[in-house]
């Protein structure tokens, strides 16, 4: 679908399409779903699942889980303007867009490099099921060996005419036992440079050669797994990209992820317990000018707020100046620095804050908020590790946007 | 960057080329060493008005040409990159706002086309002590022969050497400390009883210290509303914080790039000193760094122009952020410069002093934090 089919369609005028998805709202969202987050299917503890269920496919009809895609990969061929005015228009009445949780990577990720390197055929069978939130992507980067050094990756994928037989092991991969399919990065060539024997295979988690085994995390969650390809099979068409261009093709996916994380915020989403200031003043109390009562975290909190509005400034400046069609590239590494930043440091000074409140694990003497807390601060010691590293966004910038040269890699 | 337009552009390749060519920081360097009292090269000014930077924020009628704040920001940044020394932002940009804010018709005839065609300095007297605190005005003005006489001394005062004339923050009630009570006064610098003597600054700026002894001024000397001018007085430092903030951005540019250059040209070791981790990171710390205030820096800008209600909330945010990379980025300047970075042969050591006078003046990042935390009620 061409941009301008799109235009004619919502008409050029926002506040048309703004009405439209108003009234599809009003008839369409199910009211107890109102700020529900569906983590899993069926939302956290699964009582939502019928209407859920029905709100993921009404989207999807709509082609509004993954707005920005073309209509015929299930999208909705929305400009940047217009996936916004949804996104707003739907906060506005609570709706969250389940199916790019859903999808797992698939609508943040994986999709979005289909839709680059893939072919119309890999197109039509793999996107439409991702923008519907009935299939559930994973990604097979890590390996136990090869983790910020991802080129050393040693899964080897055989080529056997018609297929590739894959044996190996990936680690930390997200959501890999409840996924039905895998973006796997393998070896195909041995004989060449480290970066240019790789390959990017797309291969179904539901066969004898996959096995999975989760991992628990220090904040008691178990989102990712070890993953075990025993002679898996992967078939030819589900090669993306060119044998042994994989480099390329994951260099460009992991833009994609770290733009998909640099909007800073609660890990866990939305702001519970209401605005930071806020919170602290109701634990800590104020004194007779109404200033905090606390000068030293008083001092640090607002280093973290002002951190907090550059990085949204800076956000809406890159906007701004890339005309409302943001471009992925370098700046991702500082926005993406920035986002982990000030999200760990919001958890940390929530945990002050919350003082002897703010230590709980389980059990009444802590509250919903305060149990979260800790949880969620646990949970965001992983954003700087994952998508790559802080040290590893630095070297991209001193390498990529400074020139610098680079003497912490070789080959 | 912001989104320039085309005016924009070219107003701001103009300033770059004229900073460049005609003012670069060797200039500045032969004016510290000629020990001009007034702290800038007159021709340089007078350049300065001949391109119509001293209208840049002044109506039509009165002169100017009216393109605003983020306008004049981007010629600041290009002068702070540099380092080029001018009462264009004491006078052309803070003494200027004060006029459109607080003046009467009369006080803006008398004064806007005088200030655009460089024939008045204007700049204002606000601190009296060795911290930014307008609220601790202490010079006081008492009603008396149909006018009021004003009472006090002032200290580093923007280009008081070489003003024309001040705006004076005076307490005429209110108790002491108290933002309530304040009232500005035009005064001309030559009126009777004012004296003034220049400060020898490490930054090697204009600065003076000003004394106003029983001087005498009429009723219509009075900027804005009597008793009430503190509002007036904080709108007009933060289009000054805004604009200093902009000039911080175009001298924290050039540290880095001046940095980030060595570390490209530098070897130790076998190799360029920018090979080694331990300074490149610190070199994308830097980058990120900037780039993050920049957006401060011209979102305050741009709300000043829009007249948007959290103009206060943004300068004080664009003045801490701007003034903490500042700090960092000029000592890290010094710092992987090695020892060539301590002689005074060297750049460097200009803009380590410069940041730290501009950290300082109309409130340093303190003063900033505890101002922004006010605003937001904690
Ligand atoms: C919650 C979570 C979810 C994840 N999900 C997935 C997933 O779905 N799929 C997947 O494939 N992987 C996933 N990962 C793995 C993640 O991508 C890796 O953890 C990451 O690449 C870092 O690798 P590593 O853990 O082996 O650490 P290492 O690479 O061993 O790093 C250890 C430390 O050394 C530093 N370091 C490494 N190299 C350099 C360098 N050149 N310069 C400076 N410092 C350096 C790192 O910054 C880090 O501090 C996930 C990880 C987490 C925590
Ligand atoms: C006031 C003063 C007095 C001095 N007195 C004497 C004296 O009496 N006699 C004498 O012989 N010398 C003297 N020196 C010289 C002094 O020892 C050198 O300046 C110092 O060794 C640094 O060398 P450099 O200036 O060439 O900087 P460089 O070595 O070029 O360093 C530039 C920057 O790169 C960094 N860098 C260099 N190598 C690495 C690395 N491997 N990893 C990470 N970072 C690196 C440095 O830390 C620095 O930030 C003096 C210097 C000063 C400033």
């Amino acid at each position: 679908m061409t941009a301008s089919a799109t235009k004619t369609e919502h008409g050029s005028d926002l506040e048309a399409f703004r009405a439209e998805v108003r009234t599809w709202l009003k008839d369409n969202f199910p009211p107890a779903l109102e700020g529900i987050m569906p983590m899993m299917e069926g939302g956290a503890d699964g009582s939502h699942a019928a209407d859920l269920a029905t709100w993921r496919d009404r989207l999807a009809e709509r082609g509004w889980g993954a707005p920005h895609w073309p209509k015929a990969y299930g999208g909705a061929g929305l400009d940047h303007a217009h996936v916004r005015a949804l996104a707003q228009e739907m906060g506005r009445v609570g709706a969250i867009n389940p199916i790019p949780l859903l999808a797992g990577m698939g609508v943040t990720m994986v999709g979005p490099t289909i839709l680059e390197y893939g072919t119309d055929d890999q197109k039509q069978r793999h996107l439409p099921g991702i923008a519907s939130g009935k299939v559930r992507w994973c990604l097979g980067l890590s390996e136990p060996n090869a983790g910020s050094d991802l080129a050393s990756l040693s899964t080897l994928a055989e080529d056997r005419g018609d297929h590739f037989v894959v044996n190996g092991q990936k680690i930390w991969t997200s959501g890999a036992d409840i996924s039905q399919w895998c973006g796997a990065l393998v070896r195909t060539d041995k004989t060449v440079a480290k970066h240019k024997g790789i390959s990017f295979l797309m291969l179904p988690m539901d066969q004898p050669g996959v096995r999975t085994r989760p991992i628990k995390l220090i904040s008691g969650a178990s989102p990712f797994c070890e993953t075990f390809f025993d002679d898996a099979r992967a078939e030819k068409d589900d090669l993306l990209g060119e044998l042994n261009d994989g480099w390329n093709v994951i260099k460009r996916l992991l833009q994609h992820e770290r733009a998909s994380q640099t909007s800073a915020g609660s890990p866990g989403g939305k702001k519970k317990a209401g605005a930071l200031q806020d919170v602290a003043k109701r634990y800590v109390g104020v004194d007779s000018a109404g200033r905090l009562d606390d000068p030293d975290l008083r001092s640090r909190l607002t280093r973290h707020l002002m951190d907090a509005a550059a990085h949204k400034l800076t956000a809406e400046r890159i906007a701004a100046e890339a005309k409302g069609n943001p471009q992925v590239g370098a700046a991702a590494s500082i926005m993406k620095n920035s986002a982990t930043g000030i999200t760990q440091a919001r958890s940390e000074l929530l945990l002050e804050i919350m003082g002897q409140q703010g230590f709980g694990w389980e059990g009444d003497a802590f509250d919903a908020d305060e149990l979260a807390t800790v949880r969620d601060w646990l949970w965001g010691k992983a954003i700087s590790i994952y998508g790559g590293s802080a040290e590893v966004q630095k070297n991209i910038i001193s390498k990529n946007i400074l020139g610098l040269p680079e003497t912490t890699q070789k080959g | 960057m912001a989104a320039l337009n085309e005016e924009q552009t070219l107003i701001r390749d103009q300033a770059k080329s004229w900073v460049t060519e005609q003012a670069p920081v060797r200039k500045f360097r032969d004016m510290r060493d000629a020990r001009i009292e007034t702290a800038y090269a007159p021709e340089a000014f007078s350049a300065m008005v001949d391109m119509g930077w001293t209208g840049i924020l002044v109506p039509e009628a009165y002169g100017g040409s009216d393109l605003g704040y983020l306008t004049f920001g981007l010629i600041l940044e290009e002068l702070g990159r540099q380092l080029t020394a001018s009462p264009l932002l004491a006078s052309g940009l803070v003494g200027t706002s004060a006029l459109l804010l607080g003046g009467s018709e009369e006080q803006k005839q008398a004064w806007l086309p005088k200030l655009v065609d460089g024939s008045a300095i204007l700049t204002l007297a606000v601190d009296e002590g060795p911290r930014h605190a307008p609220a601790k005005t202490a010079l006081s003005a008492v009603k008396g022969g149909g006018g009021f006489v004003l009472d006090g001394s002032k200290v580093m005062v923007l280009e008081g050497m070489a003003a024309t004339a001040f705006i004076v923050v005076a307490r005429t009630g209110g108790e002491a400390d108290s933002e309530k009570g304040l009232t500005l006064f035009l005064v001309p610098a030559d009126a009777k009883g004012v004296s003034r003597s220049a400060r020898a600054t490490a930054d090697s700026r204009g600065y003076a210290d000003v004394t106003f002894a029983k001087v005498e001024v009429g009723a219509d000397a009075v900027l804005g509303k009597l008793d009430a001018g503190y509002p007036l007085l904080d709108a007009v430092l933060d289009r000054g914080r805004a604009g200093l903030a902009a000039e911080m951005l175009g001298t924290a540019s050039q540290a880095f790039d001046m940095t980030l250059e060595y570390l490209k040209t530098r070897k130790q070791f076998g190799r360029v000193i920018g090979s080694f981790q331990a300074l490149g990171h610190r070199a994308a710390d830097m980058y990120s760094g900037m780039e993050l205030a920049r957006s401060c820096v011209e979102a305050a800008l741009q709300a000043i122009d829009s007249d948007a209600d959290n103009v206060a909330e943004l300068c004080s945010l664009a003045k801490c952020k701007m003034g903490d990379h500042l700090h960092l980025v000029s000592n890290e300047l010094i710092q992987m410069h090695g020892g060539i970075g301590m002689t005074d042969e060297y750049d460097a050591g200009f803009y380590l002093k410069r940041a730290r006078a501009l950290e300082a003046i109309y409130g340093n990042q303190a003063f900033h934090r505890e101002r922004y935390a006010r605003l937001l009620g904690y």
